[in-house]
């Protein structure tokens, strides 16, 4: 494309021609309506001028006759000014007045309308002059005209129309040089946009665009395109330690499995030891199959497409089904597990996904606190779930060993297991379906220390 | 029971066949949609097994279809789209039951024969009865011969669903698919926790047992002198 081309492609030229044209037209119709306006009310001046004078001169000739109105007008004519006096008689010869060449055509007329003719007022000049004229019959085939001269209003239709010239090549000009600056302003972002889109295409998610102290659009626009990114290398980060995690938490139990079907094929055929075998592996593939669901089930939450309709809930409801569902496991483990809801906790979500989350957090409560302090002797699991302001607040508290606060922000990422678990069955994504369900509905997760024991806290905005 | 079977996958279905003929079942094999649609009209079967994703015609297209022509007979949909999503849409199909791939035979046969049975009339019966264990919908009450056995609201709905399916086996996905309407796998094994809890309470002290856990499948109620 050519240079030209491209300036003529962008938003601010098209944005400057729209603007250049919209404003002409309103100048030139501006200017139009002045001169139009200007023109009539100075010819309504001179006619009335014209008007009054016919007046004055007929008064004279009603109180002395034809003498009367000679005498007036060659009075009159001796008065430097605008006025144009002529009488005739009946053969067309000037008896009186102040100017010398007229159209003769003109005064046979009769028109009681003034009308604009060419005139000369002094014997032997180059020129003619134009007034506004009317003429009158008078007694004896007499004719009597009286006019003004109008080349002021002709001057000033002149200069006006200049006015209008300037006005409009003063707007070409501005709308040049506005065009010039907006266009190499906004040209100028938006190159820097598309120079950094570019080195973001080509892999280098460090980039991000300028945010200036001006605080305008663009700087709105880079900011939100900015979080976008930020956004972007997150969740790249995550695929990343998800990949890494797979090729850690999957390949580890597959390899067993492997090797435990190798081994037993190398060993002795007998029908007890292949059963064991394979009872074995259809377990370990089992877990497998668990642990592969989990990071999908996460993967899908984390990316925003809620599993199954979000709608209404009653988190009171919620968090007493998932304790009811709970409660035998932990009434075997030893444990006491209470709860506390008042509802109705209303809530707009999923059932199954937080329910899940609950379950996973009652799960791993029950295993901490029953590989705990054995000098706990009465280790209690407490659920509580209620409404503080705007936020409807889930803890579940245990009074077990706890988590020590360097690591708990660890313990949501995936496949984290700290050491004292990895005894325990489990996959080490428990807390990260949480803390993706929580996110899911705009929520928190906050763990502290129950002193002695762990607390952690969902929170989410409660519907309105 | 006849059973049609419809999947793409040669190796999976000629391993289902073999073990559907095995559970005493006699199972057809169609191995893409069109076939499946043709083997449903000219056939009766008691449950259609459709995988979701087969070639010239989709699964959920031939469950559609099958519905539209006023077939009701049962149809259980496999998907590898294991979702809750999917799993509503597979439903709203017409499908009657959804299970996720990979899956266990022992799920499927379990999910195969309780779907099968639901055809059958008398199935608003308000009096469950297995052996001497007596179930009243109704009034909630639950007797052992002329013991009152008192439960609780879940155990009473957990009992109500191995009744309804005595004599069948029930998995323990299908238990917390149908009593606690949760469609995750939690990571202890809750349910046989609770199964044990049901146990202690409609079986200790009888010398007839009635609820038996089915090794590597699930759990049945079931009249012992049978």
């Amino acid at each position: 494309m050519t240079g030209f081309g491209k300036v003529v492609r962008t938003t601010a030229f098209k944005l400057s021609a729209i603007y250049f044209v919209v404003f002409s037209v309103f100048a030139i119709a501006f200017v139009g309506w002045i001169t139009r306006e200007t023109d009539h009310f100075l010819t309504q001046q001179v006619r009335d001028t014209i008007e009054a004078e016919i007046g004055v001169l007929a008064d004279e000739g009603l109180r002395s006759g034809m003498t009367g109105i000679v005498a007036a007008i060659e009075q009159r004519s001796r008065i430097p000014g605008a006025s144009l006096y002529v009488v005739t008689d009946s053969q067309g010869r000037v008896v009186a007045g102040n100017v010398t060449e007229v159209p003769a055509a003109l005064l046979k007329l009769s028109g009681l309308d003034p009308v604009t003719i060419p005139y000369k007022r002094l014997e032997g000049e180059k020129t003619h002059h134009i007034a506004m004229v009317q003429v009158l019959p008078l007694p004896n085939n007499f004719r009597m005209l009286v006019g003004r001269d109008i080349s002021e209003i002709e001057r000033i239709r002149e200069v006006i129309g200049k006015a209008m010239i300037s006005a409009v090549v003063l707007l070409i000009f501005l709308a040049l040089v506005s065009w010039f600056f907006v266009s190499r302003r906004v040209l100028k972002r938006i190159d820097s946009v598309t120079a950094t889109s570019r080195q973001i295409m080509a892999g280098d998610l460090s980039g991000r665009l300028e945010v200036t102290p001006a605080g305008d659009e663009f700087d709105r626009l880079a900011e939100n395109l900015n979080a976008m990114l930020d956004r972007i290398v997150h969740l790249l980060h995550g695929l990343k330690d998800v990949s890494d995690n797979i090729a850690h938490d999957l390949k580890t139990p597959l390899t067993r499995l492997r090797t435990r079907v190798e081994a037993t094929l190398a060993g002795p055929a007998e029908v007890e030891t292949y059963r064991t075998a394979l009872e074995a592996t259809i377990e370990e593939s089992d877990q497998l199959i668990r642990t592969f669901n989990a990071l999908l089930m996460i993967a899908r939450v984390e990316a925003g497409s809620p599993d199954g309709a979000l709608g209404p809930l009653d988190m009171a409801q919620i968090a007493a089904d998932v304790v009811e569902f709970y409660e035998p496991v932990a009434e075997e483990a030893g444990v006491a597990l209470t709860i506390s809801a008042e509802g109705p906790l209303p809530l707009h979500g999923s059932r199954e996904l937080i329910s899940q989350a609950l379950t996973n957090l009652l799960d791993n409560a029950i295993k901490y606190v029953a590989s705990g302090d054995p000098a706990e002797p009465n280790p209690t699991i407490a659920v509580e779930a209620r409404q503080v302001d705007n936020e409807i607040v889930v803890s579940v508290a245990d009074n077990g060993p706890g988590i020590p606060e360097s690591e708990r922000h660890h313990v949501l990422q995936r496949f984290v297991r700290l050491e004292k678990s990895r005894s325990q069955p489990g996959s080490g994504l428990g807390l990260s379906l949480v803390d993706a369900v929580v996110k899911l509905h705009h929520g928190t997760v906050a763990m502290s220390d129950a002193g002695p024991g762990l607390v952690v806290t969902l929170r989410f905005p409660a519907e309105t | 029971m006849r059973i049609l079977l419809v999947e793409d996958d040669r190796e999976t279905a000629s391993y289902l066949v073999k073990a559907l003929r095995e559970a005493g079942h006699v199972p057809d094999h169609a191995a893409d949609g069109e076939e499946g649609a043709f083997l449903v009209d000219t056939n009766k079967y008691d449950v259609i097994v459709v995988d979701r994703m087969l070639p010239k015609k989709d699964g959920l297209t031939l469950v559609e279809e099958t519905r539209r022509k006023g077939n009701d007979t049962p149809v259980l949909i496999l998907s590898a789209l294991g979702q809750v999503d999917d799993r509503v849409t597979g439903l709203r199909a017409g499908g009657d039951d959804y299970l996720a791939k990979p899956y266990a035979f022992s799920e499927l046969l379990a999910r195969i024969e309780v779907l099968a049975r639901r055809r059958k009339p008398g199935e608003a019966e308000t009096l469950l009865k297995v052996g001497e264990l007596e179930l009243d919908r109704l009034s909630h009450l639950v007797k052992r011969g002329d013991i009152n056995i008192p439960l609780q609201p879940r155990e009473f709905r957990l009992l109500e669903y191995l009744m309804k399916h005595a004599g069948q086996v029930v998995t323990r996905t299908m238990l917390l698919e149908n009593v606690w309407d949760y469609h995750f796998d939690p990571q202890t094994n809750v349910i046989d926790v609770h199964i044990s809890r049901l146990r202690s309470k409609i079986d200790k002290g009888f010398s007839e047992p009635l609820l038996h856990t089915v090794r590597g499948a699930g759990y049945m109620v079931r009249d012992g002198v049978r």
